[in-house]
């Protein structure tokens, strides 16, 4: 196990690297952007006497990079900054759209992974049946079509045509856990058809190339019940690249949900990164892609370790 | 969703419940054959044969521009989200009537000195704030004073540049000099950044708090998400007839009409011209098709050849079928431009003069006369400026070529448009908002020293008039005024117009609505909340 705690603190340690680099990034890209925040605030009546008011008070007649190394100074202190257009601090603002990012991001994945690695598993038993092939266009055409064509169709049919379920998945104080769960079922169900064909098929193709391997054939010979085979046998030596996918879904499902909530108006975090990067508030843009990019290394971190984890060849190296 | 398998049907039973001709019963019957459901049915009866606001409700209202970064500080009002907010939790001096005249929200009357260069405005003793406090003169002078002064940032500055001083006499007068008479000085009160707010010990205001002395008072708010509102008791106005207000930020189009369509919202602020057809067929819902003051304009750059030659600009004004792009582009939710910045929403407006027609014959003919046949002319113009702008410009390039100009349309980026094209390229594309008044407009964008004199316009006649106009109190001797300026405008300017774009938006059938909507925003004014009701 010490193996695993050296190998989880260089990563970390290679993770807060990435971070600053990506940071650095960012920074310089928001600069690069065409248009200036005081510009942005006051918009189309501006004048260029209140523009350079405004830029004064907020303090961007300071050079880029002293800008730079005055919220890095803040930041690994633990103080992101405030909005340049409210005010308001960096983290309180983000807070409550993290949250509701997260909890979307955990209800889609709390159907999806189970689903996606039980109809894996019953393609890879049924390979090559009618039901394989249903199972794969249908997942297939719902990760090939854009997910706010899904979100429109969606809507469509449960929403407008058949109203089960509201359209709009704006949430407001004082609803009891059961409304929230109804009120986001269809951005969750639209998330949901996005990620399951990856790793279904990531669990069917990990399980039927190990289909042909010796120790397989020599627990059918012994008269192994194919679903046995499959599950007992086949299924643990699959995991490692399942977990990776997994992983990179369950990102993708923090990170890439932007269109999911403009179309059900879901106040999440993607929302509140295009907003910022309107307006140029660069302590929002950072903040926001600097939680994307530690997501992104923390989950590939536990993706490495759980594959690690499941195989004891790694798990006691010689 | 039921279709109405006879529209007609619906629309002679509201003909008759119009006249008394049917009975509640009957109308509710016949109306449920014609496709309606029973909401729909007595909103519609309501509607037609007794409007009378009622009390009640919550109103879920959907708006089209809201950010996450707006906030209360009236210098920087932008959004949609935000001024549809303050004009619905704070006061302004004077507001736009329905009928577009000019009427009393804070204010309850004002008067000029014979020059109008010195306006007194007698505040309502019965204003309050939602924090209890009574609204006096000293808060009025200062949220006025929130955009004057060195360090004001306020997007509002240039609007109150030529006012001297702002005093209270009293607990309930104000009293504003300016350098030079104003007539119009009351109508800017109304602007959306004129909101007042209360004001602090040292004459600054209190804008962060979100106080404010409107209809409703903010019980809680999410900016670019939501904002919960519940009626102020103690408001000095009339109507509010809704118990709660909740403003929900609807960016996407396809989501706002979808929560109008599911009754997720009763209103919102924009719908799509694109499926304006479809929505209409919907009994449940009313589109509303306000023609505004709002403008699309094509500046042409006066001190810059081609454009220094009045015939060039000129057939390139009538090298434009209007008819056609109002027809395609704004799929006829538009009324049509004349070239003279100045539409038939705003006072003043002169109806007398010839309407200009697509003539290429002449355009080719005054292009002849200046020596310009076959121009080649650049026409700048961004997806942002309009929905269907860069179409817009294909068409008239088309609609050119007959004239045997020659236009290169370029599409420049959305981004910094208004920075980095407005005023700089020589002939743009550009979308204005309403402004109340014609003497706002002309003094904004087309006054000679005007830092936003778009087309860069130089005619000494024009300016003479417009400082006459705007000292003169006499409405029928300013009528006249404004009758002049439009001609000069529309034969010597260097400003295309296409069109006043209309607003288009949409309400729920059961919400009732005034005979004639405000045309100074979406939804009456930016003002539903506090004029519209529930019929049922």
């Amino acid at each position: 196990m010490g193996d695993i705690a050296r190998l989880v603190a260089k990563r970390l340690g290679l993770g807060l690297l990435t971070l600053l680099v990506v940071s650095v990034l960012i920074f310089f890209a928001v600069e690069l952007l065409p248009g200036d925040i005081a510009q942005a605030v006051l918009g189309q009546g501006a004048t260029e006497e209140n523009v350079a008011a405004l830029r004064e008070r907020m303090g961007l007649n300071k050079p880029a990079p002293v800008r730079y190394f005055e919220w890095l100074g803040g930041a690994v202190t633990g103080d992101f900054g405030v909005s340049l257009i409210s005010g308001e601090k960096v983290t309180t603002a983000i807070t409550g759209r993290f949250v509701n990012t997260l909890f979307l991001a955990t209800y889609a994945a709390v159907i999806a992974v189970p689903l996606a690695i039980i109809l894996g598993v019953i393609v890879a038993l049924l390979r090559n049946t009618i039901f394989d092939r249903v199972a794969n266009v249908m997942t297939l055409t719902s990760i090939s079509s854009p997910e706010f064509f899904l979100g429109y169709i969606l809507i469509l049919f449960l929403a407008v045509k058949n109203p089960y379920f509201p359209a709009l998945a704006s949430l407001s104080e004082g609803m009891s856990f059961g409304e929230i769960l109804h009120r986001t079922f269809l951005p969750a169900l639209t998330l949901v058809l996005v990620v399951t064909a990856h790793m279904m098929r990531m669990t069917r193709a990990a399980i039927i190339n190990l289909l042909a391997s010796p120790y397989i054939e020599m627990a059918r010979l012994k008269g192994t019940p194919p679903w046995k085979v499959i599950v007992k046998h086949a299924l643990p030596n699959a995991w490692a690249p399942i977990i990776n996918v997994v992983a990179l879904n369950i990102a993708y499902l923090i990170t890439g949900v932007v269109l999911v909530e403009v179309v059900f108006v879901y106040p999440g975090i993607g929302q509140l990164l295009v907003d910022a990067v309107s307006k140029r508030d660069f302590p929002i843009v950072q903040a926001c892609c600097l939680i994307f990019a530690a997501t992104f290394i923390l989950l590939n971190l536990a993706a490495d370790v759980g594959a690690i984890l499941t195989n004891p060849r790694l798990r006691h190296p010689k | 969703m039921k279709k109405p398998s006879d529209p007609q049907l619906l629309d002679r039973l509201s003909e008759a419940a119009r006249q008394g001709r049917i009975s509640r019963r009957s109308f509710l019957h016949y109306a449920s054959a014609a496709g309606l459901t029973m909401t729909g049915a007595t909103g519609l009866w309501t509607k037609q044969a007794a409007a009378q606001p009622q009390r009640g409700g919550t109103f879920r209202w959907g708006l089209h521009d809201g950010n996450t970064a707006d906030t209360h500080d009236p210098g920087t009002y932008l959004s949609r989200q935000q001024i549809y907010v303050a004009h619905t939790h704070r006061s302004y001096l004077t507001m736009i009537n329905g009928d577009g005249s000019l009427g009393p929200d804070l204010a309850t009357s004002w008067s000029a000195s014979a020059d109008a260069s010195e306006w007194t405005f007698e505040i309502t003793p019965d204003a309050s704030f939602h924090s209890g406090k009574k609204l006096t003169a000293n808060d009025v002078v200062a949220s006025l004073n929130h955009h004057r002064g060195d360090g004001s940032t306020s997007a509002a500055k240039a609007l109150l540049s030529d006012v001297t001083d702002i005093k209270a006499d009293g607990d309930y007068t104000v009293v504003v000099s300016l350098t030079g008479g104003n007539a119009d000085f009351p109508w800017l009160m109304t602007d959306y950044h004129m909101a007042i707010c209360p004001a602090n010990a040292d004459g600054t205001i209190d804008w962060q708090s979100g106080d404010g002395s409107g209809p409703y008072k903010i019980d809680s708010q999410e900016w670019g998400v939501r904002c919960n509102l519940s009626r102020h008791d103690g408001w000095h106005g009339e109507g509010a007839y809704f118990d709660k207000v909740e403003i929900l930020v609807l960016n996407d189009p396809n989501a706002r009409q979808t929560a109008l369509v599911t009754g997720d919202v009763d209103s919102v602020s924009l719908i799509e011209l694109k499926t304006m057809g479809l929505l209409q067929r919907n009994p449940n819902i009313v589109i509303q098709n306000i023609p505004s003051a709002g403008a699309i304009t094509m500046p042409m750059h006066c001190n810059k050849a081609p454009f220094d030659n009045v015939d060039v600009r000129n057939a390139l004004k009538l090298a434009m079928d209007r008819d056609e792009i109002i027809e395609k582009i704004a799929f006829g939710a538009a009324t049509k431009g004349n070239d003279f910045h100045h539409s038939p929403a705003q006072p003043y407006w002169p109806d007398d003069i010839p309407q200009r027609e697509y003539d290429p014959d002449q355009a080719r003919s005054l292009l002849k006369k200046a020596g310009a046949e076959g121009l080649t002319v650049s026409l700048s113009t961004a997806d942002s400026v309009y929905a269907g702008a860069v179409d817009m410009c294909v068409l008239y390039k088309e609609q050119a070529a007959k004239a045997g100009i020659n236009i290169n349309v370029v599409r420049e980026p959305n981004d910094g448009y208004y920075s980095d094209v407005w005023l700089k390229k020589p002939f743009t594309l550009v979308s204005w908002g309403a402004r109340p008044t014609p003497d706002v407009m002309y003094t904004l964008a087309y006054k000679a020293d005007a830092a936003w004199n778009e087309s860069f316009w130089q005619n000494e006649r024009f300016n003479e008039v417009l400082l006459q106009a705007k000292a003169e109190l006499n409405d029928t001797l300013r009528a006249e005024m404004y009758r002049e300026m439009a001609m000069l405008a529309r034969d010597d300017g260097g400003t295309l117009i296409p069109f006043f774009n209309n607003f288009v938006y949409a309400h729920s059938a059961k919400v009732g609505v005034p005979d004639q909507l405000a045309a100074s925003w979406e939804c009456d004014g930016a003002r539903a909340a506090s004029r519209w009701w529930f019929t049922s």
